[in-house]
């Protein structure tokens, strides 16, 4: 009794100290994410004076100047277009690649299954760079270059990892007698799948989709080399916005960071799912 | 008619043998258990039966149709799963109806015989619930009712109850028998439960180490073990082993005394007795008590005889303390030998 009684304000005060801590570490990550986010936000926002100006204001004054000279600007709507087509086959083409690898690798025993896997998360040691002129060649010579289709495919190999693992993950948290016992029930391997296995990782797939489109979305490197005419938002972005002035490149940032932001935030739980952090 | 016949199944895994030269024939109607210790290959087997898995080589026939290349589907079976894989994202009526659907059977037939299952197995009230909403004795109550509405011509289980407690097991059991029995089927049930194993079962397999060391009537299993390792594990406590030698004329010389035995010419023998068919008597083999256990009606005595464990079950009215000096007498009808090289029973009047 008089034990718990000592101890108690020493522990009072540990327990303090922890949660202040806690918080402090909490506030310093978030700042360090979100900090960038609304400085890129005001200066967005602001008339070209104020952006170039010092010290710098802290609220927006919502001048819609550099929006609005953005929406009007040449070849911006072919360029959102391109992008939107572009991370949607990336999209298609990866979960129709990667899921049926994710299922293959959790389902199946076969040779040289851990070296595949281990291969799968390779392909992502190698630098874009490094790959983009063979490519490049490469695509001249089948006449890929400067299609959708072409930069998809480039696209698609990026994010495939991504959806392999995550549909790994997927598939083997569902557990191998539920399908067994559909077989047994009437089903073959494809009913199965489709009327069992399908409904349970649907909103799991949809995450990796977007997660794929997200990938697809953001990239620029291959973007900017692979087309010319037919440009993705990045690469066309940075073709243009190399000289322009600041405040217009604050506002191209914007307009590129948001749809990616509403993407991630749509699919948070699922990338915390896909880290172990919290299943379902 | 489904009978089922196993002939000459074998299955590998890599270089592990997990079953040697199955052959087994369970009759139509018949509830056979596959009682055995863990690893020794039950699930295996009755995987292969139901398409899960392949044999490595043999063949598997039910209702004289050989069926071992058709996928699970095609083979006339329904299978209840020790975990019992209720699919989460369908209600217990979807559940029951799985089988059903997939047949394309017309929706009100599908209504008729899911509502009849479910309340032969007592879960109609909760036919709109969803997996995460029943407890696991529901769950189980669902798995069995999805495989009845089947209306099979085998069911196949793999250890059903093992993730129940223990009373919920002693009911489900019970209810179990009774559906089965009303239902017409052949039941293959796996469990490694003997209890569960010897009230359930009209015949019993004993697996070990993926043979089947005897297929008989319980009370067969029990009463005469075709092998030593049958007689060591069924029955708690399990026989009792003392080494005979040949004392000439059938007679076997077993600790200090001398028995009627098989009339071999062999050297040695191996002398087994039930704990229960042991009597304190003036004459017998001479026990030194270790340990004394009330059981309520009886009494189980941990011995040591000519220096091997040894368990005697007696009337509880008896007064008996550890270090005590006793004789027990063995019931003669009850001995049983066994031959120590080949482990196989040796029987007494050939
Ligand atoms: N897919 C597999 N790959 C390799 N070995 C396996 C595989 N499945 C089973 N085995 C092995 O085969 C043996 C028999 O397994 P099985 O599951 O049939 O045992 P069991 O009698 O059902 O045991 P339990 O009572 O624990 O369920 C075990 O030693 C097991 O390790
Ligand atoms: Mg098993």
């Amino acid at each position: 009794m008089t034990d718990t009684a000592v101890l108690l304000p020493d522990q009072g005060q540990t327990r303090k100290t922890g949660r202040w801590l806690y918080a402090a570490s909490v506030t310093l990550l978030c700042a360090w994410v979100i900090v960038p986010l609304y400085f890129l936000l005001i200066n967005t926002l602001s008339s070209p004076e104020t952006v170039n100006s010092f010290p710098k204001s802290f609220v927006p004054e919502f001048d819609l100047g550099s929006l609005t000279f953005f929406a009007g600007f040449q070849g911006m709507l072919t360029a959102l277009k391109n992008s939107i087509v572009v991370a949607f086959l990336t999209m298609v083409m990866s979960i129709l690649i990667g899921a049926p690898a994710g299922y293959a690798l959790s389902r199946f025993e076969f040779r040289g299954k851990e070296a595949f896997r281990l291969l799968i998360l390779l392909t992502r040691a190698f630098p874009l760079p490094l790959l983009a002129l063979p490519l490049a060649v490469m695509f001249i010579r089948t006449g890929l270059d400067d299609t959708a289709f072409g930069l998809a495919l480039v696209h698609t190999t990026l994010a495939i990892p991504f959806a392999v693992l995550i549909t790994f993950s997927l598939f083997s948290g569902i557990p191998v007698e539920l399908e067994e016992a559909a077989w047994t029930l009437g089903c073959t391997r494809l009913t199965a799948f489709t009327k069992v296995v399908l409904p349970l990782i649907l909103p799991g797939i949809t995450a990796s989709a977007i997660f794929a489109f997200v990938i697809s979305w953001n990239e620029v490197f291959a973007a900017a080399v692979l087309t010319i005419e037919n440009r993705t938002l990045t690469a066309f972005l940075l073709q243009t916005l190399g000289e322009a002035p600041l405040h217009l490149k604050f506002a191209g940032g914007f307009i590129l960071v948001v749809p990616a932001l509403i993407f991630i935030f749509a699919v948070r739980k699922y990338l915390f799912a896909m880290w172990g952090i919290a299943n379902r | 008619m489904a009978e089922i016949q196993i002939r000459n199944v074998a299955k590998r895994f890599g270089s592990y043998q997990a079953l040697h030269d199955i052959n087994l024939t369970i009759a139509d109607q018949e509830f056979m258990v596959l009682l055995g210790a863990s690893g020794c290959g039950k699930s295996t087997l009755l995987r292969i039966i139901a398409g899960l898995e392949t044999q490595t080589t043999g063949e598997v026939w039910i209702g004289g149709r050989r069926i071992d290349h058709l996928p699970p589907k095609d083979r006339g079976i329904a299978m209840v799963f020790q975990n019992y894989a209720v699919f989460p994202h369908l209600t217990v009526f979807e559940n029951i109806g799985f089988g059903l659907r997939m047949q394309k059977l017309r929706n009100d037939e599908v209504t008729r015989r899911v509502t009849r299952t479910a309340e032969l197995m007592h879960i109609e009230q909760l036919l709109t619930r969803y997996s995460g909403e029943l407890s696991g004795g529901q769950r189980q109550r669902v798995a069995v009712a999805r495989a009845l509405a089947m209306e099979p011509d085998v069911i196949l289980m793999d250890e059903p109850l093992s993730n129940l407690d223990a009373l919920l097991r002693l009911e489900m059991r019970a209810e179990l028998k009774g559906v089965l029995a009303e239902s017409n089927t052949t039941a293959i049930y796996v469990t490694h439960d003997q209890v569960e194993a010897m009230s359930l079962a009209d015949r019993i397999s004993v697996m070990h180490q993926g043979r089947i060391v005897q297929a008989a009537s319980p009370v067969e299993v029990y009463r005469d073990p075709a092998e030593r390792f049958v007689a060591g594990f069924i029955g708690n406590p399990p026989m009792n082993f003392l080494p005979a030698s040949n004392h000439g004329n059938g007679r076997w010389a077993v600790a200090d005394q001398v028995f009627a035995g098989p009339d071999v010419s062999a050297a040695a023998l191996e002398f087994a007795i039930r704990p229960e068919d042991l009597r304190p008597a003036d004459d017998g083999l001479e026990a030194r008590v270790r340990l004394v256990e009330p059981l309520g009606a009886h009494l189980l005595l941990t011995c040591d005889v000519a220096g091997t464990m040894f368990r005697a079950i007696l009337d509880s009215d008896m007064t008996v303390r550890a270090g005590d000096q006793l004789k027990l007498a063995a019931m003669p009808d009850r001995i049983r030998w066994f031959d120590p090289d080949t482990s196989l029973s040796v029987p007494t009047a050939a």
